[in-house]
């Protein structure tokens, strides 16, 4: 059983600052281009060699303490960019802290990328060797542990094959297979559980919490919320490079929907400088069936997504679109103004501000916190334009099938289907 | 194994000034640095149509061009060997120095997505980077032993210095790595300058003609190159004395190359130097390599 009095990693004010480069203004044409090459050709070793300005330096961690125990699993969540990353690369050596201090007590093993190292034109076999090295393993633990790691990755038939020949999820499999034979005190892992199919995505997870129950100690960085509350004993939330909360992985995972909740349910984004700029949002609404904007949605009423945006040259079809994600971080659905509309692909968008609007029926959404993410493409060519997380709204459902009938069920929708029972 | 009798305690803050060399760890590393060595020499030849024989191809291509230019065209004596000989055995040692120093300089930039994603002594990387091209030697001295052969002469027992030059041509590659395996990092135009500075630097070192040809009053500082040590006393050490004029049954014999000479060890100080200042250079920048990617 873990001795939950035995700390292993203790962090004390840890903090990491980056410089970040100065802004360059975009020359718009060759000429200018050449100019400023002319005029400064050193710009970018004076801009190193000087220290650097208040707006060149950014902390990704900041005043970062904590402490894990022994056998508990950890999960660290909180948005993009807020340190998660940064307090893993600081905590593998990878890079060093600017301030502050950790204490790690047993071999570590970190798994911040799948396969680092693997050579594409090397067998399966020998990147085992190579991957396994790369990772801290001696020659000789390997080789005990090789038959195991074949196993595990489900790879027998091609270990004498190039990995540039294997399927993606072979190749994920493998490396992942290398990784967790590691059998590390502690396992430091990002985000690469995300790769693999659902089948091998279980298995990994079960060779985690095997870990954790041999009193290996896990910290673990996700987006994926029922993950982490199905692995993990313990919480981390990150914000801004601060940890923003922590205790139970139920309470940080409450604390990080309440953070996100905050975001408001209607948002103008800032008009930017057009430069180089093809499309950019502008706002984002959710109105009710009286066209009210709103925070809140009753079912079974629907509620309508109103977008704006400014197209700031003719664009050739262009595809708006949003994601509709829930509080687990699950994507609900995917919409576009295309799938309505297939012909506008082949239509020219002329400059100048367009406002649309989507209808979401009510009928089978099921109640508690929905976040909208919008983006704007050429599909298949590039991307114009993206606001993540760009409001924030609750659905609340007084007459649905779960208020009437409080039994708790799964499932990320909640649609009435049509059943038809017969006695035969 | 993972049986925790007393866990290690693994101390992260930040550093300041110089740091200890931490060469236990690269020795606790070894296994790695012999896996990115066969990475290197394996992972190079695959999927070319001749594969491994570049290795020998690519002196050999070389030597062909100094015969007929130096040799032929130019007339630079070549210390009474053939040709092919004298520039084959100077290539070699030059091959090997060039391809680790370039190599090491470029280390760091080359294995960026390893340096991102996993911690080791980083002090492996142009370790490794410099080792790979001995295997390659080992061939092409095949190869040069079997031309010796065909051209009647034997190699000398004192071939078994061998490895010291070679010692020596890796220090020197490796120290000059060291210094630029950072700053290459920060500066993407060094790993483009090392290229031509190592062309040059060629004509600095005894390959293409004698170091005998080397008026006396230069050569004091020519010799504190160690790389002309090192070609020199390559070739001293394959060939020794080689007969000259046996026309009359005098037999006369010159020695080839160089023996090892006072400023050898002056050339080989500077090195040792270069190397240790070179290692405490590297460990001070590689802590926050990561960050100027």
């Amino acid at each position: 059983m873990p001795d939950t009095s035995d700390v292993v990693l203790r962090v004390e004010g840890l903090g990491k600052r980056y410089r970040i480069g100065a802004r360059e203004e975009r020359a718009t044409t060759l000429s200018k281009a050449a100019a400023r090459v002319l005029k400064s050709p050193f710009a970018y070793l004076a801009s190193v060699l000087r220290p650097p300005r208040e707006d060149e330096i950014i902390w990704a961690l900041k005043d970062v303490s904590f402490e894990v125990k022994r056998g508990e699993v950890v999960g660290i969540i909180g948005r993009n960019g807020a340190g998660k990353s940064t307090l893993l690369k600081i905590l593998s050596r990878i890079t060093e802290p600017t301030e502050g201090r950790a204490e790690i007590r047993g071999r570590v093993g970190s798994l911040l990328e799948v396969g680092t190292g693997f050579h594409p034109e090397l067998t399966g076999r020998e990147n085992i060797y190579l991957n396994g090295a790369i990772l801290g393993m001696k020659k000789a633990e390997i080789d005990r542990k090789f038959d195991e790691i074949v196993a595990f990755a489900e790879v027998e038939k091609f270990i004498d094959t190039p990995v540039k020949r294997y399927s993606s999820g072979m190749y994920v499999r493998l490396a992942f297979a290398v990784a967790a034979h590691l059998e590390p005190e502690i396992l430091l892992v990002d985000e690469v559980l995300a790769v693999g199919d659902a089948a091998f995505q279980k298995k990994c997870l079960g060779k985690m919490q095997a870990m954790a129950t041999q009193e290996r100690t896990v910290l673990f960085v996700t987006h994926n919320m029922p993950m982490t509350l199905n692995l993990c004993t313990a919480g981390i939330l990150l914000d801004n490079g601060r940890v923003h909360a922590q205790g139970t992985m139920a309470a940080t995972v409450q604390e990080y929907m309440k953070k996100t909740s905050s975001s408001a349910s209607a948002a103008d984004f800032p008009r930017r400088d057009p430069d180089g700029l093809k499309l950019a949002f502008r706002s984002v609404r959710i109105l009710d069936d009286k066209g009210l904007a709103v925070s809140q949605v009753l079912l079974p009423k629907g509620f309508t997504v109103q977008l704006t945006y400014e197209v700031y040259r003719p664009l050739r079809g262009v595809q708006v679109a949003f994601e509709l994600w829930n509080s687990m971080g699950i994507c609900v659905l995917c919409s576009t103004n295309l799938d309505s509309e297939p012909e506008a692909v082949a239509r020219t968008t002329p400059a100048g501000e367009y406002r649309t609007r989507c209808f979401v029926p009510g009928t089978f959404l099921r109640p508690g916190r929905y976040l909208l993410t919008l983006s704007a493409s050429i599909p298949g060519l590039e991307v114009l334009a993206e606001e993540k997380e760009a409001v924030g709204f609750d659905v609340v459902d007084c007459e649905g099938p779960e208020a009437k009938l409080a039994q708790g069920r799964r499932g990320a929708v909640a649609p009435i289907l049509s059943w038809y029972t017969e006695r035969v | 194994m993972g049986d925790t009798v007393t866990a290690p305690v693994t101390v992260i803050q930040p550093s300041r000034g110089w740091r200890a060399l931490g060469l236990h760890e690269v020795w606790e590393y070894r296994d790695l640095l012999y896996f990115l060595v066969w990475r290197q020499v394996k992972g190079r030849y695959r999927q070319m149509a001749l594969g491994p024989l570049w290795v020998i191809l690519h002196p050999l291509m070389s030597m062909v061009v100094f015969t007929v230019i130096f040799g032929k065209v130019a007339r630079i004596p070549t210390d009474n060997l053939p040709g092919p000989l004298f520039y084959y055995s100077g290539l070699l040692p030059w091959v090997l120095f060039s391809g680790a120093a370039n190599g090491a300089a470029t280390s760091l930039v080359s294995n960026m997505n390893l340096i991102s994603k996993v911690y080791f002594p980083r002090l492996i990387i142009p370790l490794s980077a410099a080792l790979g091209g001995l295997i390659d030697f080992c061939f092409s001295l095949v190869v040069l032993v079997g031309m010796m052969l065909a051209f009647g002469y034997t190699p000398q027992i004192t071939i078994i210095l061998l490895p010291f030059y070679l010692a020596l041509a890796l220090a020197t590659a490796l120290a000059i790595g060291l210094w630029l395996a950072a700053l290459a990092v920060k500066f993407r135009d060094v790993s483009f300058g090392i290229n031509y500075f190592i062309q040059l630097l060629l004509y600095a070192c005894p390959v293409i003609y004698p170091m005998s040809s080397i008026p006396a009053r230069w050569a004091t500082i020519y010799k504190l190159n160690p790389m002309a040590h090192v070609v020199e006393g390559c070739r001293w050490a394959i060939f020794g004395a080689v007969r000259v004029g046996e026309s009359e049954g005098t037999a006369a014999t010159q020695i080839v190359g160089h023996p090892p000479e006072p400023m050898l060890a002056v050339a080989a100080a500077l090195v040792f130097l270069a190397l240790i200042s070179g290692a405490y250079h590297f460990r001070r920048t590689e802590r926050t390599i990561v960050d100027l990617l």
